[in-house]
């Protein structure tokens, strides 16, 4: 475990977050190398199936980013969004899902520090908890044979 | 019982509407829905506590949107579905006819989608009391558990999609599991797969489920997949207040929003 480096997913929005994430990386602050990070023109756009596939496919961690209510580059995006993750959190913890390991928030195109800081506090967080095994390994099953 | 029959006589009589679906002896000791369009066959409507199916179902297919105008036999469950479905464009007031029953078996009429509304706002839309306490078991259980709770019953499923065909609110044309460029989620029942389907199942019908049960109903593997329905419409209610087939002009819930939804996880 002591070797374990987290890999994580980062889904953000192109007007905001990944603005801000260009910033901190301009403005030379080091951040945990562990994120991927994959644009969308808006949070939007997320699908909550993109986060299970991420999970299924070997993510230990997921961010979503994107811009704060009422700065929304295409207005209510970023609504529907919220809406959409609150809902999507509650059922997914009553499945079971450790929703610990998906992060959300609002970052700017002016925060390049709080991007840096959320990467670097949620890596540490992930890093703690291990790796997904279980959704991993119910992933990679072809049938249960389970006795209720 | 009487009641009912000679309200649906009448009405089928003076050409109010062509056709009522209602509920029928089947094989078995078991009950089916039957679709009455002579006035002499009204009196094979039957209804008791085996009478449990939601009719509203058959409402929007479109065979028997091609029968002309119909009426239904509606206990609170297919009431709630009448308003949900005509909020969401899939009925129109003027299609259909419904004939209320209150939960002590007796016949109220509605002239109207309002007077519906009226009904159900004052009517007890809690959870039955089985379904309550399995919900509250699984509610204490830690995370872990739960997960192993939900994929040991979800490793059943044989992806039948029986659940998705007895659901009045999936009637998309095109579901999201039979687009096959991208395939998001695989035909096959595999464990993960299952997952999938009934979580993505359950966020398609967040704000929009009535709690028919319909869908656990259906299940040839006796999964309790209405309680994922179920946690929806409990959080639905809870943070934006509202429930679905409370009215016929709500805004659906996840196409809506409201610039002050409060939350406690966005960073």
């Amino acid at each position: 475990m002591a070797d374990f480096e987290p890999k994580i997913v980062a889904f953000v929005c192109n007007w905001c977050t990944y603005a801000g994430a260009d910033l901190t990386g301009t403005s030379r602050i080091k951040y945990a190398p562990n994120v991927k990070i994959i644009r969308f023109p808006c949070t939007g756009r997320i699908d909550f199936m993109l986060l299970m596939k991420s999970f299924a496919n070997g993510a230990d961690g997921i961010i979503v980013s994107g811009c704060h209510p009422n700065d929304c580059h295409y207005t209510s995006g970023n609504f529907h969004a919220r809406r959409r993750w609150m809902v999507f959190r509650d059922l997914a913890e009553f499945m079971g899902i450790d929703v610990n390991r998906v992060c959300f928030s609002w970052v700017s195109a002016a925060e390049g520090a709080k991007w840096a800081e959320i990467v670097n506090t949620f890596t540490d967080e992930v890093r703690k908890r291990g790796p997904y095994k279980e959704y991993i390994d119910l992933a990679k099953m072809e049938h249960k044979n389970v006795i209720l | 019982m009487d009641s009912i029959r000679k309200k649906v006589t009448e009405l089928l009589e003076s050409g109010a509407v062509k056709v009522v679906i209602g509920y029928g002896e089947g094989s078995d000791n078991n009950v089916k829905a039957i679709f009455v369009r002579k006035p002499q066959d009204a009196s094979k409507l039957i209804y008791d506590e085996r009478c449990v199916q939601n009719l509203a179902f058959y409402l929007m297919k479109h065979e028997v949107k091609h029968m002309g105008k119909r009426g239904v036999i509606a206990p609170l469950s297919v009431m709630r579905t009448v308003l949900q479905v005509a909020s969401e464009c899939q009925l129109k007031e003027d299609e259909v006819v419904v004939l209320g029953i209150t939960s002590e078996k007796e016949l109220v009429e509605f002239s109207n989608l309002k007077e519906l509304e009226t009904y159900i706002s004052k009517s007890d839309l809690s959870l039955p009391a089985k379904e309550k306490e399995i919900m509250d078991k699984i509610e204490a259980m830690s995370p872990a558990e739960r997960w192993q709770y939900w994929t040991n019953q979800l490793s059943k499923c044989i992806k039948c999609y029986a659940c998705r065909a007895a659901c009045p609110m999936c009637y998309c044309i095109r579901c999201q599991v039979e687009c096959n460029q991208p395939q998001w989620i695989t035909a096959e029942a595999t464990p993960m797969g299952n997952v999938e389907w009934h979580l993505m199942r359950a966020m398609h019908l967040a704000g929009r489920c009535v709690n028919c049960g319909e869908c656990a109903r259906s299940c040839p593997m006796e999964i309790p997949i209405n309680l994922l329905t179920y946690k929806t419409v409990s959080m639905v209610k809870g943070n934006f207040e509202v429930y679905a087939g409370a009215s016929s002009t709500m805004e659906s819930v996840l196409s809506s929003y409201k610039s002050d939804d409060k939350e406690n996880f966005i960073r």
